[in-house]
């Protein structure tokens, strides 16, 4: 097979892959007897083509970014976190009960506690599987799926027995004080020109924003960056250099599981204002999508969550004004998996045949 | 809890865990031939969806289990392709096909029906309806084993006696025939087997199709047994509970009888809380009984009660010496 230039491998790849899945999707589309032109340009007006849409489409890319460092992180230690959805909606649990705790002053302070809250309940949902991996070579695949069904039983039990306020009928926590309202794009001064409507999306983006690039810090420009990715590229070799797995698994497992759990501010905190069930609406699952497509970079994890958030705006509108069912964004985000995951080595070998003739053709 | 009561709740454990016992055997054919299979729970759908949608559209629920078990095929031949050919991540692919199983199925189901996604109530010749067995009205009178056969074993579809039967017949074929050791060998050492002259795709190809047939099966009994239609989601989580019944079982077929009957169990228990709260006293919450197997599964593979090896060359991609 044809080694690609550097920039074919990070550019054209994902960009055949989305291509391929594209196509797909508008086979789909035409096999139930609609006209993919059709959807995606309801899509695009939907979700792109207004401030408003951009306020959905924002908020989406938000939650997507955190899930996306979650499962790039890890990633790079070579550990496939699949547990970014139990880790979201735990951190969900830490945001309401930080939430709840406190008469809060102010939401920069809320945001602040709630953050700290997030992280640390994501965290310590990650580090039982985290554990036995490093420790007793349970696979971490397998546990991290498991720990997403506990805790979504785990959530179910809080909710309907523990905080739920007595004459509820719903199976969710109290609301949140006034002081813990993350303000909108819409009631930020400057932006509020631009978002003139109420929008969902809240001040968590531009914490998504800092985590993209404190990520990027922690991984290539710190010792224990280089030690993540020096473990996930070869245990033997990092273990000669006198990198110890066991801890290093676990860190990256750590941060992996606090980065999911700080999706749950975007959603629990800045749109519904309480903790719901099912909160995260498996946007943990979507940060593989989103990791793999941008190429385990947090630049591209930024760009796949955008994708990612017009996807999930676009196929709302689907819904909403074709008959176009809304699970056609399903559809894409596995068959986006599919694509930049599993066939990516059939990509590369039809770009390596490409590349092949052009060298051959210019010599 | 008395004997009647227990007997109706082994009753729905037998029903429950049909599923579960095929899916779990399906998973054992791959992961034994060293492909790790995530993607059990959308073949599970994607066969319920078709054998749904099928069986309601033909009149005949044979023919509807003919297309659940061609859905599920289709969905287990672009995995083979993804990780035998092209020698992609098995469980990433697992994942991916998941996403489009969920998605797909509501899609069809929709612009076949336009009830919500779901396929029509299917009745009659539609379904499969329970067989008495033979004599289970004159022996229901012997005291306790009569009851045990006329209620428990006797009066469920086709296909939970084919599951059953499955359990043997995966045995007999994994450690009697020169295709099961040949099978065994190419999850462990397929550079052996290769050395040896067989061909280490096709063996993984012919595992993955029949982790697709028995996947097809497990999904049609879901839409056309256990319930009368195919509904958005509705294998539930169950494709990854076969797949820690499977592990539970260490990759053994006899193990995997009574792990999926033990997580069927579960779920009979977790329909009829107030039997429990009776027999034990007090009240356990339902989602812990949901939680129940994976919290099970969690504690086999951490090993503390003996350790669940997996097959060794599960998950690696194979590649010719040149």
């Amino acid at each position: 097979m044809t080694k690609l230039p550097r920039w074919a491998d990070v550019v054209l790849v994902p960009l055949i892959s989305l291509l391929l899945a594209g196509i797909i999707s508008a086979l789909v589309i035409l096999a139930i007897g609609q006209s993919p032109w059709e959807a995606l340009k309801t899509m695009v007006d939907g979700a792109v083509g207004s401030a408003y849409g951009w306020g959905y489409t924002l908020y989406y890319a938000t939650s997507f970014i955190f899930t996306g460092l979650a499962v790039t992180v890890a990633f790079h230690a070579s550990l496939f976190n699949i547990g970014g959805e139990g880790q979201a909606q735990l951190g969900g649990l830490g945001v309401a009960l930080v939430c709840l705790a406190l008469p809060w002053p102010h939401w920069t302070v809320a945001l602040v506690a709630a953050s700290a809250g997030a992280a640390l309940f994501g965290a310590a949902w990650a580090a039982i599987p985290a554990y036995l991996q490093a420790k007793r070579g349970s696979h971490i695949v397998i546990t991290t799926i498991m720990f997403n069904y506990i805790a979504a039983a785990l959530i179910i039990y809080m909710l309907v027995s523990v905080l739920k306020p007595a004459g509820q009928m719903d199976p969710a926590t109290a609301r949140f004080p006034e002081g813990t309202r993350l303000p909108t794009l819409h009631e930020i001064p400057g932006l509020s020109l631009v978002f003139t409507k109420q929008v969902p999306a809240n001040v968590t983006l531009f914490v998504a924003l800092f985590a993209s690039w404190l990520v990027w810090l922690i991984l290539w420009r710190t010792r224990l960056g280089y030690e993540i990715r020096a473990l996930g590229k070869s245990e033997p070799a990092a273990l000669y250099a006198g990198i110890r797995p066991v801890r290093i698994t676990m860190i990256a497992m750590l941060l992996s599981g606090a980065l999911a759990g700080l999706m749950s501010i975007n959603n629990v905190m800045g749109e519904s204002g309480r903790l719901l069930q099912n909160s995260s609406e498996g946007a943990g699952f979507i940060g593989i999508a989103v990791a793999l497509m941008g190429r385990n970079h947090p630049l591209g994890v930024f760009l796949a969550a955008i994708l990612f958030g017009f996807l999930y705006q676009g196929g709302a509108e689907l819904g909403l004004w074709t008959s176009i069912p809304i699970e056609l964004r399903t559809v894409v985000q596995g068959l986006v998996i599919l694509f930049t995951g599993a066939l990516d080595h059939m990509v590369r070998m039809f770009l390596g045949l490409f590349f092949r003739t052009r060298k051959t053709g210019a010599a | 809890m008395d004997y009647a009561t227990l007997l109706q709740i082994l009753d729905s454990t037998m029903r429950l865990a049909a599923p579960l016992l095929l899916a779990c055997l399906a998973g054992l054919y791959s992961e034994r031939a060293g492909i790790f299979d995530i993607g059990l729970e959308g073949k599970m759908l994607m066969a319920a969806m078709c054998a749904g949608a099928v069986a309601a559209l033909s009149g005949n629920v044979w023919i509807g289990l003919l297309a659940g078990i061609a859905g599920s095929m289709i969905f287990a031949l672009i995995h083979g392709v993804a990780s035998i050919t092209f020698r992609g991540n098995q469980l990433i692919s697992g994942v991916a096909l998941n996403f489009v199983a969920s998605g797909i199925t509501v899609l069809v189901a929709q612009s076949l029906f336009r009830q919500g996604g779901r396929t029509p109530p299917l009745s009659g010749a539609e379904r499969f309806n329970p067989i008495e067995l033979p004599f289970a009205e004159s022996v229901a009178k012997v005291p306790v084993v009569g009851p045990f056969y006329a209620e428990v074993l006797s009066g469920h579809g086709a296909l939970v006696y084919v599951a059953l039967l499955a359990v043997p017949l995966t045995w007999w074929v994994l450690y009697r025939t020169r295709f099961g050791l040949r099978l065994r060998a190419v999850g462990e050492n397929p550079a052996s087997v290769d050395t040896a002259g067989i061909s280490v795709i096709r063996l993984r190809y012919t595992a993955v199709m029949i982790t697709g047939v028995l996947c097809g099966i497990a999904g049609a009994y879901m839409a056309t047994g256990l319930q009368a239609g195919f509904g958005k989601e509705m294998t539930a989580g169950r494709g990854y509970i076969a797949l820690a019944a499977l592990i539970f079982a260490k990759w053994r077929p006899w193990y995997a009888l009574m792990s999926t009957m033990l997580f069927g169990f579960f779920q009979a228990l977790a329909l009829r809380p107030d039997v429990l709260k009776n027999t034990i006293g007090f009240d356990v919450p339902v989602p812990a009984l949901d939680a129940l197997p994976y919290i099970l599964t969690v504690i086999a593979l951490a090993g503390f009660v003996g350790r669940a090896i997996p097959p060794r060359a599960g998950g690696e991609p194979y590649v010719k010496e040149r």
